[in-house]
């Protein structure tokens, strides 16, 4: 009877026990993670996101006001008295590809990528602030009469515009300033800003 | 990794571990064609311009790579002392070079520059010859430019009436 009654309590105790860890309420073990809502950028945070990209020397250095393509951080004039010439790559002998070939070159610093030449002189960016910019990249009498589409695919996919974040070295073997935004942020921020209908913030 | 051109009309297959190497080294030290000179290996002074498809390069900047089933000329494939260029015809009337080690580079470039412009005035020659000379030999190779530009036209008008 004393073994039973063992036996018994014994059981009664390991239900007891039982309930205890699984009946109890589990504390929560999880991380807040915020929802698409809260981590979107607005309108005007791409636009400025993108602007910080378009107004670095990486890009404004081949969009000059006076047929000079500009050099390096401090974006001064090409050296060797290089001009745009007749279709934005240099004169008729000495051009862009004379030094300029399809990717960087580690050897002499020489930067490359295809395509490389000056945007027209339509689309002059140096000396303006980052709206003007965005003014005159909309505006199809001045963006080579790319249609939103087009330079929506021109900002994100075009070889030379994305050099910019594979800058390689200068001359002297220093890397390269790439701009301020890493190129996946860059990409969102301009894809956001054409999907909510491209408006430039008031000045 | 193997990369097969033309050298002055001749087929050459070279054997290169780095494909970035300088075209310039590739014609120097495996070609063994010293014509064509180191200047600043930054794609600045001009010493080392030859031409690939005609085109005047800065080999100290042209990967190798790049060369694949192209024509390469240099100095030594532009003329002979029998029968030399133009260029190089006028810049012995002209007595242009001083120490000549940059010569070649200018030879070869304002040979370019003849193909596209075969009369140049100041201006295209500021814009198109840029390369640079320590000894200041500028205001000779002027001359001299203008006088390939003169001699060109009569091998030109020569070649018209033979033909």
């Amino acid at each position: 009877m004393k073994t039973q009654s063992i036996l018994f309590l014994s059981l009664f105790l390991v239900a007891v026990l039982l309930w205890a860890t699984t009946g109890r309420p589990i504390a929560p073990i999880y991380i807040e993670v915020p929802t698409d809502e809260e981590t979107a950028l607005s309108s005007e945070e791409a636009f400025h996101k993108m602007m910080d990209v378009l107004t670095h020397e990486r890009c404004v250095n081949c969009h000059p006001s006076d047929n000079v393509p500009k050099q390096g951080d401090d974006s001064h004039p090409h050296y060797f008295g290089i001009g745009r010439g007749e279709h934005n790559s240099g004169y008729q002998a000495t051009n862009c590809t004379t030094c300029h070939q399809t990717e960087n070159n580690p050897y002499s610093g020489v930067p490359g990528a295809p395509e490389w030449s000056l945007a027209p002189h339509s689309m002059r960016w140096e000396g303006l602030n980052r709206f003007e910019i965005a003014e005159s990249m909309m505006d199809p009498e001045r963006n080579g009469g790319r249609t939103p589409e087009e330079t929506l695919h021109h900002l994100t996919e075009h070889e030379l515009v994305l050099w910019a974040w594979t800058p390689g070295v200068d001359a002297e073997g220093n890397l390269r300033e790439p701009p301020p935004v890493p190129l996946d942020e860059y990409r969102g921020a301009v894809e956001k800003w054409f999907e909510e209908g491209h408006k430039i913030p008031s000045k | 990794m193997s990369i097969s051109f033309k050298v002055n009309g001749e087929s050459h297959t070279v054997k290169i571990d780095d494909v970035n190497t300088p075209l310039l080294w590739v014609v120097r030290d495996i070609l063994n064609l010293k014509g064509t000179k180191f200047g600043c290996g930054k794609a600045a002074c001009g010493a080392c311009t030859l031409h690939v498809d005609g085109e005047a390069v800065r080999s100290c900047s042209y990967a190798v790579k790049f060369v694949e089933g192209k024509e390469v000329t240099t100095i030594e494939g532009l003329g002979n002392k029998e029968n030399p260029h133009p260029v190089q015809q006028a810049w012995i009337e002209e007595v242009v070079p001083q120490c000549g080690y940059c010569q070649p580079g200018f030879i070869m470039a304002t040979a370019a520059l003849l193909k596209k412009v075969p009369y140049p005035t100041d201006e295209d020659i500021d814009n198109n010859i840029i390369n640079v000379c320590r000894c200041g030999t500028y205001y000779r190779m002027r001359k001299a430019i203008k006088r390939a530009a003169e001699l060109s036209s009569e091998n030109m008008e020569t070649e018209t009436q033979k033909s």
